[in-house]
């Protein structure tokens, strides 16, 4: 009886549709158009017609290959070496360019080691590339755990039962509402070299013995800079998430553990901890998605440098796709970017299923 | 025990309470710092970030900041396209999710299972990954507008708004709070002859404040902040949004002080809207996690 009087497909069809429709244009539609593109020479204006071009536009991202240099020799076979001492090898620019090798046309040096006297190079066809698929995984790998394990703590501090306690989370939450491209230019200035507050902080507690550092102009310390900055605005979100998780877990079972004579931290453990399984994961997934789309922070603070030291995927799709109007390239990043988080995610969904 | 020393028991509240303090100022020293600065000159701004007088109102205060910031860049404008695009998608997508997610909890049809499966399978597609191709579908979708028939979304606000009108996350909440509603609520209506359409205007949407709150809140914050998307799709000047408007003040010597007036008016009537509405916003959040 009450199947009959729900059951209307006319009505359900025309319902959904307004909904499904703009998901489906605006979404899915994107989303498989981002696949066929990266299989062409797609241009966003162009006066040639598109051209289908297999995996070239895969290979001219992602080729990798090591050569081997010998260390140059003189006539009596000795390895020459440079004024200090170091030894001097064959340029790669001689190699990649030379015709007796065509598979390393077009590469350039992205970075190398010695063993021996050898040296071996690894040649990348797009450095730039590489750099920021690196920066990215790095990012990713710092943030999704510093970021969910502080949004936890703060999570367990709030849950305390005192008072006040409410304009503790409020401010906590404060920065989840403000813009990141307004809290990137805002820390622009916190990071800044000269007059930056970070540095005049750090002079003042150690009574002038700091040397300033140009956080974001230097490139050992712009990733990292950038890091902390984004787990500052968001960390907040996910403590939100956190604490929504904490207040599922029943009452009772603290009691019961109180009454057992558990510590603290056993509490955490046996009681806390597995109350949030699921929170944990979905905690988890979300820092690393929202972490693998990093481009604001980069686009308002350093454009990818100092050299290329914070570029990032996003980063790199938008200059292709958008900046040089190359909708192939960048569609064949944003569908290796969509690859790597379903990678990541579905390894974080294995690692933390149910045993 | 620690609970049957009075001392020992107001000390360890103490350090609570100071440790939440200190947190409290990480979080706050940031936006105290913009806020004064703005109304800074920008010597005085520069010269007092090496003291406690960068977060105090101090000085020479006054709203010329403000005042050159409206003639660097037509700020009125850019606060005027965000006001639109924000509150037009924040309207549309409730009235549209609102109608599917009713489709999807109380009426059967074929194809009700499967077109729910692939709108929540869309959460797992971070936008940034779908920009590109994205930017190349709307340079050549059809519009008719006062001009007839014409081609190409780009510079308009019909580009920054359709496209983010319908989303997973939005329908999912209202499916997942019309579950919770009384059946026979429905079931009585139908009885009594009313039309679908009735049932979801006068029934089902009267009852559902909280979640209508929720993704209101949610679609807000995600519209008034937007950057990537305006940045690439919006060249000309007439329809950009605050956000890509901050590049306006972008110079080789930046004028601090303009940037922080900037940032603080089109900041703070957020923050207020947040801080007033504070339990809603941050029940918004959490809603996005429970039964994720």
């Amino acid at each position: 009886m009450a199947s009959k009087l729900t059951r209307s497909t006319g009505a359900g069809w025309a319902f959904a549709l307004p909904g499904f429709g703009l998901i489906a244009l605006f979404i899915i539609v994107p989303f498989f158009f981002a696949f066929g593109l990266s299989l062409t020479n797609q241009r966003l204006i162009s006066p040639n017609p598109t051209e289908y071009v297999g995996f070239e536009n895969y290979r001219d991202l992602l080729s990798l290959s090591v050569i081997t240099l010998e260390p140059e020799r003189d006539d009596s076979g000795a390895v020459i070496r440079d004024e200090d001492g170091e030894i001097e090898y064959p340029r790669v620019r001689t190699i990649t360019r030379s015709d007796d090798f065509p598979q390393y046309r077009g590469m350039r040096e992205w970075f190398r080691w010695q063993s021996g006297d050898t040296a071996r190079v690894v040649v990348a066809s797009d450095v730039v590339f590489m750099k920021a698929l690196v920066n990215t995984l790095m990012f990713v790998l710092v943030v999704a755990p510093v970021q969910g394990a502080l949004a936890l703590v703060l999570a367990l501090l709030i849950n305390q039962k005192l008072r006040g306690i409410n304009v503790y989370r409020a401010i906590y939450f404060m920065p989840v509402v403000v813009s990141i491209v307004v809290v990137s230019l805002l820390w622009r200035f916190i990071y800044d070299g000269n007059d930056g507050l970070l540095n005049n902080l750090l002079s003042a507690i150690t009574f002038g013995g700091w040397q300033p550092v140009d956080w974001l102009g230097n490139p050992d310390t712009a990733l990292g800079s950038i890091m902390a900055m984004s787990i500052w605005q968001a960390v907040g979100f996910h403590m939100v998430i956190w604490l929504s998780g904490l207040q599922t877990i029943s009452p009772t079972l603290y009691e019961a553990a109180d009454i057992e004579g558990a510590s603290k931290w056993q509490t955490f453990r046996y009681v806390t901890w597995p109350g949030l399984r699921n929170t944990a994961v979905l905690v988890l997934i979300v820092i690393t998605m929202q972490a693998f789309a990093l481009f604001a922070q980069i686009d308002v603070m350093t454009n990818g440098g100092p050299l290329d030291s914070t570029q990032t995927v996003v980063f790199q799709a938008v200059e292709r796709g958008y900046g040089k109007q190359d909708i192939s390239g960048g569609s064949t990043i944003s569908v290796i970017l969509f690859l790597l988080v379903l990678t990541i995610s579905l390894i974080q969904r294995w690692l933390t299923r149910e045993k | 025990m620690a609970a049957t020393n009075p001392d020992n028991r107001g000390l360890r509240l103490v350090v609570r309470y100071a440790v939440l303090t200190l947190i409290a100022v990480i979080f706050i020293f940031p936006l105290l710092f913009m806020g004064m600065s703005s109304l800074k000159p920008d010597q005085q701004l520069l010269s007092d970030t090496s003291s406690l007088r960068a977060f105090l109102p101090v000085g020479d205060l006054s709203l010329d900041n403000y005042r050159e910031a409206f003639a660097r860049a037509p700020v009125g404008l850019f606060v005027f396209n965000s006001v639109l695009v924000t509150g037009a998608t924040v309207l549309l997508s409730l009235a549209i999710c609102s109608l599917a997610a009713f489709s999807f909890t109380f009426l059967e049809w074929k194809g009700r299972g499967v077109i729910l499966s692939v709108i929540l399978a869309t959460l797992i597609i971070p936008f940034e990954t779908i920009a590109i191709p994205l930017l190349l579908l709307v340079s050549k979708l059809p519009w008719i507008g006062l001009d007839g028939l014409e081609w190409g979304w780009l510079n308009s606000y019909r580009v920054q708004i359709i496209p983010w009108i319908a989303d997973g996350l939005t329908i999912f909440l209202f499916v997942q709070y019309f579950k919770d509603l009384p059946r026979e609520l429905i079931e009585a209506a139908r009885v009594e002859g009313a039309s679908w359409f009735q049932i979801y205007a006068r029934v089902v949407m009267p009852l559902s404040g909280p979640v209508l709150a929720t993704a209101a809140i949610l679609k807000f914050l995600v519209m008034y902040n937007q950057y990537l998307w305006p940045l690439i799709v919006v060249q000309q000047e007439s329809y950009r949004p605050v956000m890509v408007g901050l590049q306006y003040f972008f110079q080789l010597n930046i004028a601090w002080g303009e940037v922080m007036a900037y940032l603080t008016l089109i900041t703070v009537p957020v923050l207020a809207f947040y801080l007033v509405l504070q339990r809603a916003f941050i029940a918004s959040i959490a809603s996005t996690g429970v039964k994720g």
